[in-house]
């Protein structure tokens, strides 16, 4: 009865300081701007083959096949940790035991995963700290959030040690007795255990019962401030993706109204009607300027590097790195949010995304190649983002770089990005 | 027909004049009509359109940027301008199908132009000549290239951003003569650097130009012609041919000039 107690304060705990992080997100939710999200159907099969089926992290195929079995193996193990909250709550043991073979089989596989997670994380935090892989580095990446990746990756290895250890002192305390579930792994480590006497094993199993859901629960509250919040963020972000082909950039339907009436003779020198709506900002400045799916982007980032490392800007020498775009999203939410949740939206700290984050060299260095977004392995979309922040630029400051603004002129005067004259039009069938 | 002297292209406005509306919208582009080196590639296509009789006709001089620039340079006023007025021109000649060489042309006629209400089934020009290679209207069976190997340089626009890999390479199969694949091709492939109005400037500070790294990709392969299927493309192989004294060594030749080439057109 004491040990359920402790559970359930544990457990109330964990969920009330999630509960204060996720209100704390959905504030800063709140400040941004609309994403319309349709067509679930087709949403649910890009879910299905992109983050479930890990398809795009395979394209770096050895380290991708990794990363996919922890996915995998998260999956099912989770089931386990449902399973220990049930037993946490209710004082029971192997609750989920009576599910027969289907209990058989998640159970196996979760052990087997635990050793396979277990040597993956092993060779994850080998690379990083041992071999210097090139898309680990650049300006964006400091000491801290190297930091945060290793103690991320830590945790994963205890969870999966405490995890094997309670299977096996499970096993090991059970020989004689039923046993709920199939332990491929654990019944091997169960042997070096058969000299210990039973109160000992008793003691190994709880130990290492209460390591793994109270490691869980620490988890669950430190993955939102940390890189890889992507544990919970990456699938629904897949959900979410953008649907559209890469090339296709999103319509500015503010713009539309406004060049259609100056295109249309009754309405070009009319005098303005006083009624219309005013029109916010053009484009992207500051955070309150992207879209609320940008910002889940951005939570959902777990800087592996793949875009930055396939941009051809940041592969010849530029400041580009698309990497870097999407994590500064999230620090300066983390910044100004705050400020704006308790302020209004008018709230201004004299900084911005776009100058004190991000400089316009980084932005106009992009060709909008999208092979960045091609590469994402959780289908963050950088490219439009960055014509979003191009857009401020050039509409509300005028601050194309020259050479930009003479093919403007020219593409306004002669229709064309060089100074051709329209009459020359076809003069290459001569 | 020779290979210099007038082409005969439908314009538009005169086929409707003698009250005819041809099946096919040509869309040139801006490159296709002024750049010298790609105005031959314009010329190699139109001259493949003559061969298979297809009905088609083009703007000339009432054809206008698409915006495409503009738009991607952040420029969303002096596209949509542009859009809008193109799109009535379109409209106005009741026009259903486009056909285009310029992948950022026919990335924002088809993909972007419906926002703005302007829909049309658009098609790149690979498609034009994949058919009918197919189909076999078009017999490439010439031994020109028979000594040659060719790589293909995937256009940004065309790849990655509408998912077109296969036609090309299907065309380039049809032409007797070996093939090599880049070390970073299909959706893997780099960017020649001059997309998102990178064309128009400077590139920013670095250590290399992009159409460098992605020449020294061509050289590796040991090909003595890349093929290209955008005119930015073109320009950018062009110039690292020359900036790595290649010229000798290795050529820059669109699809549709391989394409007519073998057909000796």
């Amino acid at each position: 009865m004491t040990k359920q107690i402790v559970f359930i304060i544990a457990l109330l705990a964990t969920l009330g300081i999630f509960t204060y992080t996720v209100l704390r997100l959905i504030s800063f939710f709140r400040l941004t701007k609309p994403y319309p999200v349709r067509d679930f159907g087709k949403r649910l099969r890009v879910m299905l083959k992109v983050a479930f089926g890990q398809t795009k992290i395979f394209r770096f195929p050895v380290i991708g096949f990794l990363h996919a079995l922890v996915f995998w193996g998260f999956c099912v193990i989770l089931i386990g940790s449902i399973e220990m909250v049930i037993d946490g709550i209710a004082g029971t043991e192997r609750a989920l035991g009576s599910l027969g073979l289907v209990y058989d089989i998640i159970m196996a596989s979760g052990d087997v995963f635990a050793l396979i997670i277990f040597v993956a994380i092993l060779i994850f935090l080998f690379r990083r700290i041992f071999l210097h892989v090139k898309r680990f580095g650049g300006i964006e990446m400091k000491h801290s959030t190297h930091i945060d990746a290793n103690i991320a990756l830590t945790l994963i290895l205890l969870l999966m040690v405490t995890l094997l250890g309670m299977n096996t002192a499970y096993v090991a305390g059970n020989l004689q007795g039923e046993i709920a579930g199939v332990y491929p792994v654990s019944n091997i480590l169960a042997g070096l255990l058969k000299n210990f006497n039973s109160p000992a094993v008793h003691l190994i199993h709880e130990v290492n019962w209460w390591g793994h859901i109270l490691l869980i629960f620490f988890f669950a509250n430190y993955l939102p401030y940390s890189k890889h919040f992507h544990v919970f963020m990456s699938v629904p972000n897949v959900f979410l993706s953008r649907l559209e082909p890469l090339g296709k950039l999103p319509n500015m339907d503010s713009i539309t109204a406004e060049v259609k009436s100056m295109l249309n003779p009754d309405t070009a020198f009319a005098e303005p009607s006083g009624d219309t709506q005013p029109i916010g900002r053009f484009g992207v400045k500051d955070v309150e300027d992207i879209t609320w799916k940008n910002y889940f982007d951005s939570l959902a980032c777990t800087q592996c590097g793949r875009c930055t490392s396939v941009c051809p800007a940041n592969i010849t020498g530029k400041m580009l790195s698309p990497r870097k775009i999407i994590m500064d999203v999230r620090a300066r939410m983390n910044e100004k949010g705050p400020g704006l949740v308790k302020n209004g939206k008018d709230y201004s700290d004299n900084k911005s995304l776009l100058k004190d984050y991000i400089t316009a060299e980084e932005l106009w260095a992009c060709t909008t190649c999208n092979a960045c977004a091609q590469e994402c392995p959780i289908n963050i979309n950088h490219p439009t983002l960055i014509v979003e922040m191009r857009r401020y630029l050039v509409m509300e400051e005028a601050a194309a770089p020259g050479e930009l603004n003479a093919i403007f002129t020219n593409i306004e005067n002669n229709g064309a990005p060089w100074q051709f004259s329209p009459e020359d039009r076809l003069n290459w069938v001569e | 027909m020779s290979a210099s002297g007038k082409l005969q292209v439908p314009v538009m406005a005169d086929l409707h004049a003698q009250g005819k509306k041809p099946e096919y919208l040509f869309w040139v582009g801006c490159a296709g009509a002024f750049d010298d080196r790609y105005k031959k590639v314009t010329r190699a296509f139109a001259k493949i359109l003559n061969y298979l009789k297809i009905d088609y006709a083009v703007l000339g001089k009432e054809e206008s940027c698409t915006g495409d620039p503009a738009r991607r340079a952040g420029n969303e006023m002096l596209f949509q301008m542009q859009a809008l007025n193109n799109i009535s021109v379109l409209d106005g000649y009741g026009v259903k199908k486009i056909i285009t060489i310029c992948p950022h042309c026919y990335n924002i006629l088809k993909n972007e132009y419906p926002d703005l209400g302007g829909n049309y089934e658009v098609i790149n020009y690979t498609q034009i000549l994949q058919e009918n290679i197919q189909n076999g209207n078009l017999k490439l069976n010439s031994d020109l290239f028979n000594k040659s190997k060719i790589t293909y340089h995937d256009p940004c626009y065309l790849g990655r951003a509408n998912g077109i890999y296969d036609r090309p390479r299907d065309i380039l199969h049809a032409i007797p003569s070996e093939k090599v694949e880049m070390k970073r091709n299909r959706s893997f492939a780099l960017c020649c650097g001059a997309g998102g109005g990178q064309m128009f400037k400077e590139a920013e500070k670095g250590n290399k130009e992009v159409f460098i790294e992605r020449i020294e990709d061509a050289i590796e392969t040991g090909a003595d012609i890349v093929a290209t299927a955008c005119p930015f493309c073109m320009t950018m192989m062009t110039d690292g041919i020359k900036y790595k004294n290649k010229e000798e060594q290795m050529k820059n030749l669109d699809l549709a000039e391989l394409v007519a080439m073998s057909l000796n057109l």
